[in-house]
């Protein structure tokens, strides 16, 4: 029998029977085409640029590995290393620790006011990195107000000052991901350890757990990564403390050596890859514990764990909330902590031009948003739907971003886009290279949510509108786009708030004329001009929470106009029955 | 062979399909003709729904030409070839209305509104849906959905229709009704049908002519009748209805010895082929076919048995029967309930049964 199959085998030709290129092909392929070419342009060739250049002296001649024996050799900057490694860690294991229990109390009692805990825990997404150091520095620096009031110098400036700081800028990325983990399970699950007769520990150990590991290690991954790539908090707080990010910073905009920017850059990027292969490595062995019978767990009362819980939450509450409150009272005062009295004067932004650098940043927030979300979803799209050969280096190409850090990006945008000689030169110092480094900066968690979304739905669409006659691009825009629509809200969403608030990305592209608020926030601080700095930040902070509000308006809409047919049999329709 | 007046709707020249190493179809040739209704029927794996896909050009095929009414469309995509399809999954597009989802094909011929408002209300009232117009997919049964995907399917006055598997997402009871419903609607259109089930029970109630396939091989083409009755193969044989198997060695021809008893069988033009004295062979008998109590006693082929259990199943009640010898070869017969009754049978007693000799069929021994 096996003899006959591979006679068989042979005898069919690998290749199939070609279909004759018809005009839809024309728009499959380039489709493919022009996704693969923003995909090289603004990943590939700008990567291979900075690594390139990392192999290469100031005056560009090849010297090998030289600036990576320089690095690893010179005590001073190689203790950046071993520093964003110690800062990362420490802040991933306080993050998760704390975002747990925090998760857990929201997800699995029935303690009172989650929501309002719930939108606390998420008012960090708002804020650039640098405002949680900010405040950290207003209340535990040399002239902060605990600092005066008990003359106890706690030396916030340093790791412990990065790590408190990254663990609230942290915290609701690592809350979100657990309440999601924690939410997906099977109150049967429980029903059965009760019946064994489980204790609660054991319970936990055996049931909880191992439900939530994969929530626990993406939230580890996604903690490790942000810190170690962040550049906003050490800048701010980290004093003579240096990190890799920091580092680079310095080496480019302080001493003007790109090439050693370019070294520390590639070096920064092993670790981030090496968490982003490793939490895909996991991921994969990720089964579904919800399936179609499961039922919902609804936490029981019971007042003792219900009463922990919300002293639990309140405290990580009222220090979030502490957080903004001393930015927003800085950021109105005279001068903190000397003279307290109310004043306007800082909202001026005398130092950086006004209010410029507030309008950029919303216009190129908006552009982002436009720009990212179409093109996530129709990269998606063309990843998903129009299944070629170059939809497996297409998709890996689509999610390697995540573990591009900011700086890295921006530092191989210049090595790309400010080249002599050029033909791309001419987009430097635009804002739309502000606008292309942020939808690459931020391109992996828009794909995969547009991915997931195409993925929810029947893979026969495309075929029964083929036997229709009608072409794919039709149905994308009568029913894809109109059944993602949630999603495609939630992308855009994503895409603004976060092109408001980074820094990492557009710190080396800003121009003359392209300042950013986020940025100014940095140069402001920079200046000694704090108050300033967080007057920008609360404004910053003010139009983040304004247009959340706005896309929960927004997807109350789209809910009313899409529940007839998602939430049917409920919805009755005028006019349905004879 | 006389040429035909028409061409076939549809003809498979030689389709040859892989997936990697694994082989889905072994050139299978195939002709439907116009206005037949066709299952293709098969365990999941063998390739059946391939064969569908490849006939709707979803898919590609390695080798072998599928024509269409005469012509040639092995190299057509999906949208030139003229078909209409219905899923398991409906595949609705649940942010339309019923009408919207019907008027779908129709909506880029360049047909007028009006046209197409009086051809979605006609094709709604074929399936008798017309009520439920402006309503959602979601808003409806999935029987129903499954009529108003066979309505959008059919919209476009296609000339051939595809089924993939229409009926098994649905309930015991609205499957019974909607099979009838649709080779109705077949029957009224004439219009040619294939459609891929691994049901051998809808194939049975639904078909012209089914195909049997295993292994990417089309193991039998026939209309439901021969292919219950005079299977080719041992796997058509088990595959489509219920079959008893017996080890046995051939006698003098038109006989064979199973466990010290001989039995006789027919030979000849549509029925076994003879086997040579002293091979072993495969005698086979279905479970309603065996006579058994005051019937047998006068018959030929007779045997003693005893029953190992009865299991009552309704309408009759499933006898495991274990022969003489001490193979421990076990028969399966159905017995109606109240003939069960009259025989006064118990577990564990004797049963005389006889295997009549047309009702027997002779396979080459499996291996």
């Amino acid at each position: 029998m096996a003899m006959i199959d591979a006679d068989l085998g042979a005898a069919i030709p690998d290749r199939t029977v070609h279909h004759r290129f018809g005009k839809e092909d024309v728009v499959r392929w380039a489709l493919v085409a022009g996704f693969a070419a923003v995909l090289y342009l603004f990943i590939l060739l700008p990567m291979a640029k900075i690594v390139w250049r990392s192999l290469l002296d100031n005056d560009g001649r090849w010297i090998g590995l030289a600036n990576y024996a320089r690095y690893f050799g010179t005590p001073a900057i190689a203790a950046s290393i071993t520093n964003s490694l110690f800062v990362a860690l420490l802040s991933m294991a306080l993050t998760v620790a704390l975002a747990f229990g925090y998760a857990y109390a929201l997800t699995r009692t029935q303690m009172p006011a989650k929501g309002l805990f719930r939108v606390i825990a998420m008012l960090p997404i708002f804020a650039p990195s640098l405002v949680q150091a900010f405040a950290f520095v207003y209340v535990f620096g040399n002239n902060g107000i605990f600092t005066r009031a008990t003359g106890l110098n706690v030396g916030i400036y340093g790791a412990k000052g990065i790590v408190f700081a990254e663990v609230f800028y942290c915290f609701p990325h690592a809350v979100l991901i657990l309440i999601a983990a924690l939410s997906a399970t099977d109150a049967r699950l429980y029903d059965a350890a009760r019946t064994l007769g489980a204790s609660s520990p054991k319970t936990f150990l055996t049931v909880t757990l191992p439900g939530v590991k994969f929530g626990l290690v993406s939230a580890c991954f996604v903690v490790f990564t942000t810190v170690i790539t962040d550049f906003g908090a050490p800048k701010v707080i980290g004093g003579k403390f240096s990190v890799m990010a920091t580092e680079i910073y310095n080496q480019v905009s302080g001493q003007q050596n790109f090439t050693m920017g370019a070294t520390v850059s590639v070096v920064l990027l092993v670790p981030a890859l090496l968490a982003f292969v490793v939490d895909r490595i996991i991921q994969r062995r990720q089964y579904a514990l919800v399936t179609a019978s499961s039922k919902p767990l609804i936490p029981a009362r019971a007042p003792l764990a219900d009463g922990v819980a919300t002293v639990y939450c309140g405290l990580i509450a009222a220090v979030i909330t502490g957080i903004y409150t001393v930015i927003l009272i800085a950021s109105l005062v005279h001068r903190w902590p000397y003279n307290m009295g109310l004043t306007l004067k800082h909202y001026a932004f005398d130092t950086v031009g006004g209010y410029t650098p507030l309008w950029n940043s919303l216009h190129v927030a908006l552009w982002t948003a436009v720009v990212g979300t179409v093109l996530t979803f129709v990269g998606a799209y063309v990843v998903e739907k129009c299944r070629t050969a170059a939809s497996g280096p297409l998709y890996l190409l689509a999610i390697l971003p995540v573990s591009i850090p900011g700086m890295v990006l921006g530092l191989a945008y210049i090595f790309t886009f400010n080249a002599p000689g050029s033909p791309l030169n001419r987009f430097y110092g635009t804002l739309a290279i502000l606008v292309v480094s942020n939808v690459i900066h931020y391109f992996t968690v828009g794909f995969l949510t547009a991915t997931a979304s195409l993925k929810q739905m029947d893979a026969e669409f495309e075929n029964v509108s083929a036997s229709l006659g009608v072409p794919f691009y039709r149905t994308f825009w009568r029913v894809t786009v109109p059944m993602a629509l949630p999603s495609i809200v939630a992308i855009s969403m994503y895409f603004f708030l976060n092109a408001m608030v980074t820094l990492s990305a557009v710190v080396f592209l800003v121009a003359p004329g392209t300042e950013l608020a986020a940025v100014a926030v940095l140069l402001m601080d920079d200046a000694g001009d704090t108050a300033q700095a967080a007057a920008m930040s609360v404004l910053i902070i003010g139009i983040g929470l304004g247009v959340r509000l706005l896309y929960w308006g927004a997807m109350k809409g789209v809910t009313r106009r899409t529940q007839a047919w998602t939430q049917a049999g409920a919805v009755p329709v005028a006019g349905g029955q004879p | 062979m006389a040429e035909p007046t028409r061409p076939a709707a549809v003809a498979l020249e030689g389709i040859a399909k892989k997936f990697g190493v694994f082989i889905a179809l072994r050139g299978v040739s195939l002709s439907v003709e116009p206005g037949e209704f066709v299952c293709f029927l098969g365990p999941s794996g063998c390739g059946k729904t391939t064969l569908l896909r490849i006939i709707a050009g979803l898919e590609r095929q390695n080798s072998g030409a599928v024509m269409m009414a005469g012509r040639d469309v092995s190299t057509l995509p999906p949208a030139e070839r003229n078909y209409g399809i219905v899923f398991q999954s409906y595949a609705l597009f649940p942010n339309l209305t019923v009408a919207r989802n019907v008027g779908y094909g129709l909506e880029t011929r360049k047909t007028g509104k009006a046209e197409i408002g009086r051809r979605v209300d006609e094709l709604l009232g074929l399936v008798g849906l017309r009520h439920h117009r402006d309503k959602y997919p979601a808003q409806l049964s999935g029987g129903e959905q499954q009529r108003i995907a066979l309505a959008r399917a059919l919209a476009p006055s296609p000339a051939l229709l595809l089924l993939d598997e229409p009926l098994s997402a649905l309930d015991a009871r609205v499957r019974q009704s909607l099979r009838h419903e649709i080779r109705a609607l077949q029957r009224r259109l004439g219009i040619t049908t294939i459609m891929v089930t691994h049901d051998q029970e809808e194939a049975l109630a639904m078909a012209d002519r089914i195909v049997v396939m295993n292994h990417g091989v089309v193991e039998q083409v026939g209309p439901p009748h021969e292919v219950y009755t005079r299977p080719r193969s041992p796997f058509v044989a088990r595959f489509v209805g219920q079959m008893n198997f017996l080890a046995a060695v051939a006698g003098p021809p038109g006989s064979a010895r199973l466990g010290g008893v001989d039995l006789a069988y027919v030979t000849g033009a549509g029925a076994n082929e003879p086997v040579a004295a002293g091979q072993p062979l495969t005698l086979a008998i279905r479970p309603e076919e065996i006579v058994v109590g005051p019937a047998a006693r006068g018959a030929r082929n007779r045997l003693a048995t005893r029953i190992r259990s009865a299991q009552f199943l309704g309408s009759f009640t499933r006898l495991v029967l274990v022969l003489p010898g001490d193979d421990g070869a076990v028969l399966e017969c159905d017995v109606a309930a109240n003939a069960f009754a009259e025989l006064g049978a118990k577990e564990g007693g004797e049963l005389e049964l006889a295997l009549r000799p047309e009702a027997l069929r002779v396979f080459a021994a499996e291996r």
